[in-house]
């Protein structure tokens, strides 16, 4: 990573090396947040912005740091943006805030978070690491929002709280998918998600752990 | 011979290189539904014998037959003792209207009940063929390999567990997922570790319970409720249930369920022939009757003031709901289950123990088979991991 652009770091992590996608990383709150899109587009700015700020913060003081001790100098640095984040929401959203519950907390155990601070913001300056920070944030809510879109449309026939698709209890026709309401959908979706996206760049693909052996047939007679 | 003359003759198409080659699994599958293929594995050691792939689906399909019509004969007597105690069906949908065209309502008659089930579950069978049957082209076109006779057992035992009054759209939904995420996403027939009809009608479970489950749906009367008897049990416990039915109706299968699930005698008399014919290995068999029984005469020896579940013996637990259905047609799947001899005692048991305990600890769902099966199936290689390390260990040790 010797030569690279701030429009490479702001949008590669978008399609090209997506967190979620390629990186699997930050499942757990994929599966979480994602039945609502209003929640989970609180949670996407949530986690963007800390990602953001902590690539920063760990960035500007990246030479200080004791690499015996850098880890925890990290999570002390993500810990106080997630406390902030998550005041500033109990102060201004705080309905969201308790749909959030945990997850907000749990931001950061987000190995994304971690990741970033880890892989990029040690070894590049404070503005990079803070455009590496959005993209990667981006990166995450894009995935998040697909997921929020889908399960929620199917889910309960709702967009951001509006009825789209109206349900057969309210005199509609559309039956809801209740599957889709449970965490474990988020998790056949992600995994869709990720074939489709590999099947359209084909050098996401990972190469196979082994191959079987061609199954060879012969004429009998 | 024209058949096999005409299909020498546009061989050529299908193959590498010719017009058509992208549809050569659709020629091969009709190919190989007239003839016996003529063509032998040419690398790697295998077993030779007379029973291939196909003839051990077709054998299961068949199998499951008695099970199917006995199964189409209830729904109808069910439907049609309701409708004899003087109540109108609620609505006229399209079924109604094609059995009135068909045939009379008479409880008593053979005909008239099987009729009216198969005009039921035909068209379910047809859905779940039809839609399941397009996915496992697509693939086999996509992926460049052979259309699997195992689509045949996939697509009538996804039938027979669902309740008659399902909705087509759901049928297709619910075969879409099991042959595209329980199967082909790994692979395609043997690489799958779920049971791809159990898989499909888990998803129809999850997502739609108001049209899988409760009282309302095992009866094709419309607004009639009546409970399985696993519900009456859970609810009221034995006295309830023997007031209910008696064990010989429940073993005969005159009472609500799933359409294939209701006859325990029907599944047995299929489920023998597989087992005679060494198709379902008679130690799954074994290790799930096994853990059953343990698990249920544990149960009764506990007892419980507020579950009335616990106080169900295992005779009866043989004989209600899908358990003996996925005894003997779902544990034994070949693929998702334990490889290993030793394995297969263990993974019997396993489904064995874990139906009974869904059953009556847990409130939520009084069947367990399904989801006791599909736990298994999560286990299966796991044990078989066991089994090949224990060997492996205890043969060391000897040199």
């Amino acid at each position: 990573m010797s030569e690279v652009t701030a429009r490479q770091v702001l949008l590669e992590p978008i399609l090209n090396n997506n967190p979620i996608a390629l990186q699997i990383l930050g499942i757990c709150s994929a599966l979480a947040v994602t039945s609502q899109l209003s929640v989970t587009l609180v949670m996407a700015i949530s986690v963007t912005l800390v990602t953001a700020c902590s690539s920063f913060a760990v960035s500007l003081i990246r030479k200080q740091i004791p690499s015996s001790i850098r880890i925890i100098a990290q999570m002390t640095i993500i810990a106080s943006m997630v406390i902030v984040v998550d005041q500033v929401l109990r102060a201004y959203a705080y309905e969201i805030s308790k749909q959030l519950s945990v997850f907000v907390g749990l931001i950061i155990t987000n190995c994304i978070v971690m990741g970033r601070a880890e892989a990029f913001a040690m070894k590049n300056g404070p503005i990079l690491s803070f455009l590496d920070g959005i993209g990667n944030g981006m990166g995450y809510s894009a995935m998040l929002i697909c997921l929020a879109i889908i399960r929620e449309l199917f889910g309960s026939g709702k967009l951001l709280g509006y009825t789209i698709l109206p349900l057969v209890k309210n005199g509609g026709w559309y039956v809801p998918n209740g599957l889709l309401l449970l965490p474990p959908s988020a998790f056949f979706l992600i995994g869709l998600l990720i074939w489709a996206l590999r099947s359209w760049k084909k050098e996401q693909k990972e190469a196979g752990e082994f191959k079987l052996a061609a199954h060879k047939v012969k004429e009998a007679f | 011979m024209a058949l096999r003359k005409f299909l020498d003759r546009i061989e050529p198409h299908f193959v590498k290189g010719g017009r058509f080659e992208k549809w050569f699994a659709l020629y091969e599958a009709v190919d190989t539904i007239f003839y016996s293929p003529g063509k032998v594995t040419g690398t790697t050691a295998h077993v030779r014998d007379g029973i291939d792939l196909k003839r051990i689906m077709i054998t299961v399909w068949l199998c499951v037959f008695p099970a199917m019509f006995f199964g189409m004969y209830n729904v109808g007597l069910q439907a049609n003792s309701f409708l004899a105690e003087g109540h109108a069906p609620a609505m006229l949908d399209w079924h109604q209207r094609l059995i009135s065209a068909l045939v009379g309502h008479d409880p008593a008659s053979i005909w008239d009940n099987f009729v009216y089930g198969a005009v039921y579950f035909v068209p379910i069978y047809v859905v779940t063929f039809i839609v399941g049957g397009f996915w496992e082209v697509l693939f086999a076109t996509v992926r460049r390999h052979e259309i699997n006779e195992g689509f045949f057992v996939t697509s009538i035992l996804f039938a027979l567990i669902l309740p008659p009054t399902i909705p087509l759209w759901q049928v297709a939904l619910g075969i879409s997922f099991g042959v595209v995420m329980g199967k082909e996403v790994f692979g395609g027939t043997g690489k799958n570790f779920l049971n791809p009809a159990l898989a499909g009608r888990a998803f129809l479970f999850f997502a739609y319970p108001a049209y899988m489950s409760g009282d309302a749906v095992w009866t094709a009367v419309d607004g009639f409720s009546g409970a399985t008897p696993l519900s009456v049990a859970a609810s009221g416990g034995m006295q309830a249930l023997q007031g209910h039915l008696t064990w010989m109706d429940a073993f005969l299968g005159f009472m609500q369920g799933s359409v294939g699930e209701t006859s325990t005698l029907a599944i047995l008399i299929g489920g023998a022939v597989l087992l005679i014919m060494r198709i379902a290995s008679y130690r799954i068999v074994g290790g799930v009757l096994l853990g059953m029984i343990a698990m249920s005469l544990t149960f009764n020896l506990i007892g419980s003031d507020t579950n009335p579940m616990f106080a169900v013996p295992a005779y009866w637990h043989l004989v209600l709901g899908g358990f003996a259905f996925g005894m003997m047609f779902m544990a034994t799947d070949p693929v998702s289950a334990a490889m290993t001899d030793t394995g297969k005692w263990v993974f019997g048991i396993l489904v064995g123990v874990m139906v009974v305990l869904i059953r009556v600890v847990n409130p939520a769902y009084p069947e367990g088979m399904m989801l006791a099966i599909l736990f298994a199936n999560l286990f299966a290689p796991f044990i078989d991991h066991i089994v090949v390390q224990a060997n492996i260990k205890r043969r060391l040790a000897r040199v």
